[in-house]
């Protein structure tokens, strides 16, 4: 009978299979997709213009990474990407605890947050394009402006978190309003800060590397759009796989830095997207 | 449901449920753990025995390997006459956790109907199941209701009526009323007591209320700490008739049941039979 | 009764200020970026309303739904089929995790040489994009499914559909909603991508016309149909959450005021 597989270590304890280590199988994932990237092109499978193998790419990803222009051009995505995220963490962490902390402006403004959230930053490209033309401060509008809002909602989440007999309490004790946000409303909206930090983080990725694309800011978006207008596959690729791996590690140092933020915070709550 | 008189189906001795040198052991990461060491007994149809025993003594891994959701290392359990090698037909469980044993997105009819839409039960006969077994419980009132809507007590008397509309040979309760304050165990206690005699069903309840097993049960099995054996096996000669009040102030009741404290009391301090 | 109408006064207070500040700021202004609002909404109707609404707007909306639909439906099936095998997981986990670090625009040139410019590419840039968070979440939904209501399942001998239909796909809704409203979003930006960067017609396509050629009113006409598309959608998604999780919502609800 199908059992449920995903259960403990002890659910099959008569037969006695030795599981594979797991970085042992996460390796071999991986392994089977440059594998199969690598032969489908070369067995015709697929039209080599379209997809090159695996070696052409990394060929020309080496190639790539012997340019200076290649380098200028990563540097200025993640310059982009940081600034822009670090706008959005400074006026969504500011805006969401003094909103947050004011029942009347909470109510005032939740309308016109709900209205304006879901607008898609894309919207503005045509209006970046004519204040900014392509320079990077056009898609620094879009970067901030689409990761402002998921900072900005993680941290209303967390000051709305906050115990309400602990804030009875500060305010029988007379606490200052400053001293009620960094000993109260702060350690409490912490873990929401860290989501919105990680939400905003890989949305800052995508709408810099879009505006990149679209616009044709410096960075690695216009490297690639450049490459497929020349029609250089191979390379091509290779920016891909550059601009995947900026965000495989985007992802992990977001994650990093909220456990190591969050280590002795004892948080236990589900996230909402 | 089938109604039969309980005292007729206590004296024949073929055993409904026995278990016969259970043992279980616990292997990862380079530790093992002996949890349950050798477990034998029986349980006769229609008999409603209680097992006991000291925190650590393996009780819910026992349940689970005579519900065939874990198997055992070694031994058998056998279920009329067939070896249990996975949850068979005719064998219900209640377990502790009511709250998350119930499925939330479905009403409480719709609970109770689930297992015997699976059984394939034509629609009239399925209805007058889920309408007696939530009858008996008491509840037919909230059938439109979501298990998160009732109290803690109300949630387990669903899962209690799920159990019996699956009209089950063997009922397995693993320490069904631990996380339920002291009224509502009582009534649930009464409730198991008068649906076992209704019915005539052979359970098998987990406890670890000495009070509780004394009340409930007709033979108590108390456990000794793991690695698990089998300490001793309480025959609890009280009359059938039992209620809160009066069965508890019997001297009997005081009896057996010091005597079954006096046991675990032991089995905690590490008491073993004979080098076992 | 006055109560409902002090909340609608206090919801509606901050937007009908920011409209009205629009329009007083603008009102004389000669800059071509930031035309009178007044002129923005005199140009609206002819704008969207003569042919454009079902030549473009249309389409577009039609290509979200074509892709967001069969994101949907193949990221469940995926989701649960690697969810529920451990080993499954394991091999597959990496991978995914970094198909989903691409940021989704990025695909748009590779597609376009498997399937031109036309609706496929459109299509395939959508999908490609709204599969991850969906799939993603499905693995985590399954993943999450509390143990007790699995033995249950088991003790109950619940066959494949039932557990399926049963006990997987709803425990895993309210995950699988999550990653749903985060394919949504991507969805709507690759839609609008896709026309920007190659197309014939389509949202997008007339806004970058619009301001290419400097057509700066009806851009902004453009923006704000942007806007309209964005918010409506979002809110036919939250009533069709509301109805499908009903019981999830109910379930947070005991638990939080139990707490």
């Amino acid at each position: 009978m199908t059992a449920a597989v995903t259960a403990g270590p002890t659910q099959h304890g008569g037969r006695r299979h030795r599981p594979l280590p797991a970085w042992l199988l996460g390796l071999i994932g991986p392994a089977g997709l440059v594998a199969v990237v690598e032969l489908v092109p070369r067995a015709g499978l697929v039209d080599e213009r379209y997809l090159p193998p695996c070696s052409a790419m990394i060929a020309a990803l080496v190639e790539q990474a012997g340019t200076a222009e290649f380098w200028t051009a990563l540097l200025e995505t993640l310059r982009g990407w940081a600034i822009g995220l670090a706008i959005a963490l400074a006026a969504g962490v500011v805006l969401g605890i003094v909103i947050g902390s004011v029942p009347l402006l909470r109510a005032a403004t939740n309308s016109t947050i709900e209205f304006l959230r879901p607008i898609p930053s894309v919207a503005l490209i045509p209006l970046a394009v004519l204040l900014f033309g392509t320079d990077m401060r056009s898609t620094l509008l879009l970067v901030v402006y689409a990761a402002f809002w998921q900072v900005l909602v993680q941290v209303l989440y967390g000051v709305r978190d906050v115990d309400p007999v602990a804030d009875q309490t500060a305010r029988m004790y007379r606490f200052r309003p400053l001293t009620r946000v960094v000993r109260l409303i702060w350690p409490t909206a912490l873990p929401y800060v860290m989501t919105g930090f990680r939400l905003g983080a890989s949305v800052a990725l995508i709408l810099e590397v879009t505006g990149e694309l679209i616009i044709g800011s410096p960075g690695l978006g216009r490297q690639i759009a450049v490459a497929q207008t020349s029609g250089a596959v191979a390379p091509m690729y290779a920016l891909v796989i550059v601009v995947g791996l900026i965000g495989v590690a985007v992802n992990v140092f977001a994650r990093a830095a909220e456990r190591r933020v969050l280590r002795w915070h004892p948080s236990v709550r589900t996230e909402v997207a | 449901m089938t109604t039969q008189p309980v005292g007729a189906a206590a004296t024949t001795s073929t055993a409904m449920l026995e278990v016969r040198g259970l043992k279980k052991i616990y292997e990862g990461r380079g530790r093992r753990v002996e949890a349950i060491r050798d477990l034998t007994f029986g349980v006769a149809a229609g008999e409603l025995v209680c097992i006991v025993g000291p925190s650590g003594a393996g009780k819910t891994t026992l349940l689970r390997c005579v519900a065939g959701l874990l198997d055992c290392t070694e031994g058998e359990v056998v279920l009329e006459g067939r070896r249990v090698t996975e949850p068979p037909p005719g064998m219900a469980v209640v377990f502790q956790e009511y709250g998350r044993s119930l499925f939330p997105w479905l009403t409480v009819w719709q609970n109770v109907e689930l297992p015997l839409k699976e059984k394939r039960l034509p629609k009239d006969r399925r209805r007058s199941l889920v309408e007696e077994s939530l009858e008996a419980v008491g509840l037919l009132d909230a059938h439109r209701a979501h298990p998160w809507q009732l109290s803690g007590g109300m949630q387990q008397r669903v899962a209690i009526a799920r159990a019996i509309a699956y009209e089950p040979r063997v009922l397995l309760m693993d320490e069904p009323f631990a996380a339920v304050d002291a009224q509502t165990r009582a009534d649930l206690e009464d409730l198991v007591r008068k649906l076992w005699r209704e019915l005539g069903i052979t359970v098998l309840f987990v406890t670890h209320d000495i009070d509780e097993s004394v009340y409930l049960g007709r033979r108590v099995i108390v456990l000794s700490h793991s690695p698990t054996v089998v300490l001793e096996e309480v025959t609890v000669d009280l009359p059938d008739e039992r209620d809160q009040l009066t069965t508890r102030s019997l001297p009997r009741f005081a009896e057996l049941r010091s005597h079954v404290y006096e046991l675990v009391q032991r089995a905690k301090r590490g008491y073993r039979p004979e080098g076992r | 009764m006055t109560n409902l109408i002090r909340r609608a006064a206090v919801a509606l207070a901050l937007p009908v200020a920011l409209v009205v500040l629009w329009w007083v700021a603008t009102a004389d202004s000669t800059s071509i970026f930031w035309p009178p609002l007044s002129r923005i909404l005199g140009v609206f109707g002819e704008t969207w309303f003569t042919g454009r609404f079902t030549d473009d707007v249309l389409p577009s909306l039609a290509r979200l739904f074509a892709g967001y639909l069969a994101a949907l439906l193949l990221g469940v099936a995926m989701g649960v089929a690697i969810g529920s095998f451990r080993l499954l997981r394991a091999l597959v986990e990496p991978v995914l995790e970094f198909f989903r670090a691409i940021p989704p625009p990025v695909l748009v040139p590779i597609l376009m040489l498997f399937a031109g410019i036309g609706t496929e590419m459109k299509v395939l840039v959508i999908v490609s994009g709204c599969l991850w968070p969906v799939l993603l979440n499905t693995v985590e939904g399954v993943r999450g499914l509390d143990e007790v209501l699995r033995d249950t399942a088991r003790c109950y001998r619940l066959g494949l559909r039932a557990r399926l239909f049963r006990l997987i796909l709803p425990g895993a809704s309210p995950q699988i909603a999550a990653g749903a409203r985060q394919a949504l979003s991507i969805g709507i930006i690759l839609m609008v991508i896709s026309e920007m960067f190659a197309a014939n017609n389509g949202v997008g396509f007339t806004i970058i016309q619009f301001q290419r050629s400097f057509a700066i009113p009806q851009m902004w006409t453009g923006i704000i149909v942007l806007g309209l598309i964005g918010i409506a959608l979002s809110a036919i998604f939250r009533m069709v959450e509301r109805r499908l999780l009903g019981w999830y919502i109910g379930v947070r609800e005991a638990h939080r005021t139990e707490g």
